[in-house]
């Protein structure tokens, strides 16, 4: 039996064993992508071994060695680290089913290189998510945008180029000028960067340094694409679509929130910062970036462009939630990570097969096409259902306790936000749904018979789509999770 | 006296006496085996005393057994070991790499030379760095000197010749400058030993001759050190220069000259003093922010990427300075393990493009494109020293921005630290001028069935690479050594 911190060490080792393996196979197909789903399963039963231990209340640690004094890899297991490397693990079974449909469907190129750097970017993504430190967690984060890189240029044509230039500029640029400084000067004040109930900076700064320190952390985490810094996600879906399905609507992005819910809970302290008054402005900025980001998602008409609006605006429903400080609104946004990852993987699961088999890739030409893909767009429905906040799915339990917390503590502008954001939402996903199923196909030049996606891909977005109406009924382990890391 | 003690005598002799014997041999095999075996006896030296220094403190060795400061004063303290253990260390690795790099770079009937002049300029750099005296320090400065306007000018490229020449009239400006201090500071102190000038000098502490010797040697040793704006001959004689001699010189004969500035401001002039006479902590400061901002700014419009490269370490002297400007314990740290940090990086990088330059035949952005497919490793290679220079986690580079950063927050100086970060951005933009011309544009036709350069040059190079990172993730050595010696310069540590 392997303890809980052997399951710690191996959910970082078994992607990197896995792709080198997916390298070594890289002559024989049909292996390679037997790796991969094996890798990810071995990752799903390391991080299920590790579930039960942290729901009852241990927090099993491992520390590596030290860079420089107070400065040390490590890796801690705590309730919000094991939700997000539970859902990215899971869905990464998925998307891989889903890949190997997609690539082989395209006949796409660097077929090898794609799924290494997948792993690799799993492997980072569970540093992140396992980090027992700030200071582990900036190495693993700028890991996770380097692994990234060759995923979002992989088709190396001018406009990958252009968007790998965006990618890679605003979210190394925005960790490296903001979020650097802040963790020297967190380690400069404190002596040390572990993540700590209750923060680490409690009563060392006043409290217009505070807001400051925020700021430099959550304008620093690029990756959660809080406006102005939110850029780099629509120039990332040049990607191929299972890149934008698990890396930019779940392991990236939701890196990028889960860094900032972090730093807030454990190393600011939700204490210090209602205190200091130090998120009210963070709350605005949220709020805009959720209505802006649904008013440009309206107006979008390439889908993955919408659908990559739409996630800008989802990610900041978790940065406002945090930011409103109230035990309600927390573990909305944390049950909103998981609620909002296995609704956008669908949703992209659904671009990506329409791409596949009717090769369309904006909304105007969807008219009709629910009736020859009826499953890949009725698992769309579901999952725009949650996005949109309706029951049964997921989407809507998290929405209501983002919305008791707002009113809660009276913070009448998040609502306000919150109401608007819904109303966009249904503005610009209903279109499509009517579109897909009540409008007739138009028959242009370009039109061709085809049915639904390959096998596979129809497979993974159905298993999605039912995750979220399941995580409706079910959402006790999230939110059991999210309890556990308020200490309610 | 047993073998041990006279260490400090050997870590000096005996790649002098290599130079000679390669002139009598003149049989490249020959000279090659003499040259490697004295560069690591060198390295075995330095690590010895390295280690002799870390137990029992600063060793004192008396040449021909005269007393200082009447005699010629060897003097190993925590960081001349450690300067001793970078310059050896890298020419060590260099030395069996330059075989077959120069092989295609160099005329055969000059190969022994090449070994003489490299036996030379390790003995020249490694004297500077183990000397108490301070006209003994002229004297190495000029052996290395001299034996490095030959070695640039053997490149193969006409041009070395025009680097070379220009390299020697700035490098004799220097040099001039230099022995100008030193004069001044013979006069007032009547002292050459740098340990008995540090005392004496409180005596005339603030007179004009001593603020003068200190303008002449901070100007002269800038151009040796290639300070902006006093950088010109750096990026023509690293990019003409043999690809061994630029990979040799970008890791060690710069930083050696970080190392003479160091020791006269903080062993003679006597650190504060320094800062507080004259407004040198402001003028260092914005030359090291305009060589930061200017240098990187050009290195990103290169086309060639030698002198990408190049520019580039004009932008990391600015860094070094930087940390110099701050006058503390940190800042000092900063500077010093960028040194090392720098050296590393700088070395391998050269190196991956010496590999580079043989295969691709050229070191153009557009001759280079599509190196990925072409030469893996070494792309690879050059990406992961690219990070180091933009100081990603996990890389040498970031320990050294770390401390920078940790010494401007200890000045409170915010608007310095959003200075320091935005300069890396800067670096991204270059190092992603190579990546994007190697990943993602197609090779070119006539590199065809190029490959990995061959295993006595990728070797020596991946050790360094690997260095790169490991020196990243384990500091014990690195920041260990480099916190000793600030500290011992500052006064702290006898």
């Amino acid at each position: 039996m392997i303890t809980p911190e052997q399951a710690i060490l191996a959910s970082i080792t078994v992607p990197l064993a896995g792709a080198l393996l997916i390298a070594l196979a890289r002559r024989t197909p049909n292996l390679r992508e037997g790796i991969t789903l094996a890798t990810a399963t071995t990752l799903l039963a390391c991080v299920l071994l590790l579930l039960p231990v942290v729901m009852d209340g241990a927090r099993p640690a491992v520390s590596l060695f030290a860079v420089l004094p107070g400065l040390e890899i490590g890796f801690k297991v705590e309730p919000l680290g094991i939700l997000f490397a539970l859902i990215a693990s899971g869905l990464w079974i998925v998307n891989s089913l889903y890949s190997i449909g997609y690539m082989r469907g395209n006949a796409e190129a660097h077929q090898t290189r794609f799924f290494v750097c997948f792993a690799l970017a799993l492997a980072a993504t569970m540093g992140i998510a396992f980090s027992s430190n700030l200071f582990t967690l900036f190495v693993f984060y700028e890991l996770l945008t380097l692994i990234t890189y060759p995923l979002v240029t992989h088709h190396g044509t001018e406009k990958a180029r252009d968007g790998g230039r965006v990618y890679l500029g605003l979210l190394m640029g925005t960790s490296i000028v903001f979020l650097l400084p802040a963790l020297v000067f967190i380690w400069y004040v404190s002596g040390t960067t572990d993540f700590t109930s209750g923060g680490i900076l409690a009563g060392k700064l006043d409290p217009i340094e505070i807001m400051a320190l925020l700021a430099l952390c959550v304008f620093g985490i690029g990756k959660a694409a809080l406006m102005p810094f939110h850029k780099w996600l629509p120039a990332a879906m040049v990607a191929p679509t299972p890149v934008s399905a698990l890396l930019h609507a779940v392991a990236v992005v939701k890196a990028g929130v889960f860094s900032v819910v972090k730093v807030i809970v454990y190393v600011f302290g939700i204490d210090t910062l209602s205190a200091a008054g130090a998120t009210d402005w963070l709350v605005a900025v949220a709020g805009f970036t959720i209505v802006a980001a649904s008013v440009v998602a309206l107006n979008a008409d390439n889908l993955k462009r919408r659908l990559a609006y739409s996630t800008i605006s989802q990610l900041s429903y978790v940065v406002m939630a945090a930011a409103l400080l109230a035990p309600l609104s927390l573990i909305g946004a944390v049950l909103h990570l998981a609620a909002h990852a296995v609704g956008k993987i669908t949703l992209f699961f659904a671009a990506g097969a329409i791409y596949t088999a009717a090769h369309k890739t904006e909304v105007s030409q969807l008219d009709g096409i629910g009736r020859r893909m009826p499953w890949t767009m009725g698992a769309f429905t579901i999952a725009a259902l949650s996005m949109i906040g309706l029951p049964p799915a997921v989407g809507f339990v998290s929405k209501w306790y983002m919305l008791s917390g707002a009113m809660a503590t009276q913070h009448w502008w998040a609502v306000a936000v919150i109401a608007v954001s819904t109303l966009l939402n249904a503005g610009y996903f209903l279109p499509i749904i009517y579109r897909a199923f009540f409008v007739a196909p138009a028959h242009g030049p370009h039109d061709h018979p085809h049915g639904e996606a390959p096998l596979l891909m129809v497979i993974a977005l159905t298993a999605t789509a039912a995750g979220t109406v399941l995580l409706f009924f079910l959402p006790d382990v999230p939110l059991t999770l999210a309890r556990q890391m308020l200490n309610l | 006296m047993s073998l041990a003690s006279h260490l400090p005598a050997l870590q000096v002799v005996i790649p002098l006496i290599a130079a000679p014997l390669t002139v009598l041999l003149r049989r490249r095999n020959l000279a090659f085996a003499v040259v490697l075996a004295a560069s690591w006896v060198a390295l075995a030296i330095a690590v010895l005393l390295w280690l002799q220094v870390a137990e029992g403190g600063t060793i004192s060795y008396a040449i021909g057994s005269w007393p200082p400061p009447w005699g010629i004063e060897y003097r190993v303290d925590r960081l001349s070991a450690f300067v001793l253990v970078l310059v050896s260390g890298i020419a060590a690795i260099v030395l069996p790499y330059s075989r077959a790099s120069i092989e295609a770079e160099v005329p055969p009937q000059q190969h022994y030379l090449f070994y003489t002049m490299f036996a030379l300029c390790l003995t020249g750099l490694l004297g500077i760095t183990i000397t108490g005296d301070a006209f003994n320090i002229f004297v190495f400065l000029e052996v290395s000197s001299l034996s490095t306007y030959v070695l640039i000018a053997l490149g193969r490229d006409r041009r070395a010749l025009l680097a070379s020449y220009q390299y020697l009239i700035m490098g004799t400006i220097g040099a001039t400058f230099i022995v100008i201090g030193i004069g001044l500071l013979y006069l007032m102190t009547g002292t050459l030993n740098l340990a008995d000038m540090g005392r004496r000098i409180a005596m005339v502490q603030g007179t004009r001759p001593v603020l003068a010797a200190l303008a002449f040697l901070t100007v002269g040793i800038s151009l040796k050190l290639a300070l902006f704006p006093l950088h010109q001959w750096l990026p023509n004689a690293y990019t003409y220069a043999p690809s061994a001699v630029t990979a040799f010189l970008a890791a060690t004969a710069t930083k050696v000259a970080v190392y003479v500035l160091l020791r006269f401001y903080y062993s003679v002039f006597g650190g504060s003093q320094v800062f507080e006479q004259l407004p040198m902590q402001e003028m260092l400061l914005l030359l090291a922010l305009a060589g930061m901002f200017a240098a990187s700014t050009v290195a990103i419009f290169q086309t060639d990427l030698k002198r990408l490269f190049a520019y580039s370490s004009v932008a990391q002297i600015g860094y070094i300075m930087l940390g110099l400007s701050f006058d503390s314990q940190s800042g000092l740290t900063a500077t010093i393990v960028h040194l090392f940090n720098h050296g590393v990086t700088k070395g391998a990088i050269f190196m991956l493009l010496g590999g580079v330059a043989l295969k691709m035949g050229g070191t153009s952005l557009a001759r280079v494109q599509g190196l990925g497919q072409r030469m893996p490793w070494t792309s690879l290679g050059i990406v992961v020293c690219g990070l180091s220079l933009i100081g990603v986690p996990g890389t040498v580079g970031f320990v050294s921005k770390w401390y920078l950063l940790l010494a401007a927050f200890e000045k409170g100086q915010w608007w310095l630290v959003f200075l320091i970060v935005a300069s890396s951005l800067l670096a991204v933009a270059y190092v992603w001028r190579f990546v994007e011309a190697a990943y993602l544009r197609e090779p070119r036709a006539d590199t065809a069935g190029v490959g990995e350069a061959p295993w006595s040059m990728r070797l020596p190079t991946a050790v360094l690479v690997v260095a790169t990172l490991y020196f990243g993730l384990n500091t014990a050595f690195t920041v260990g050594s480099a916190s000793n010696a600030a500290a011992l310069l500052m006064g702290g540590l006898g």
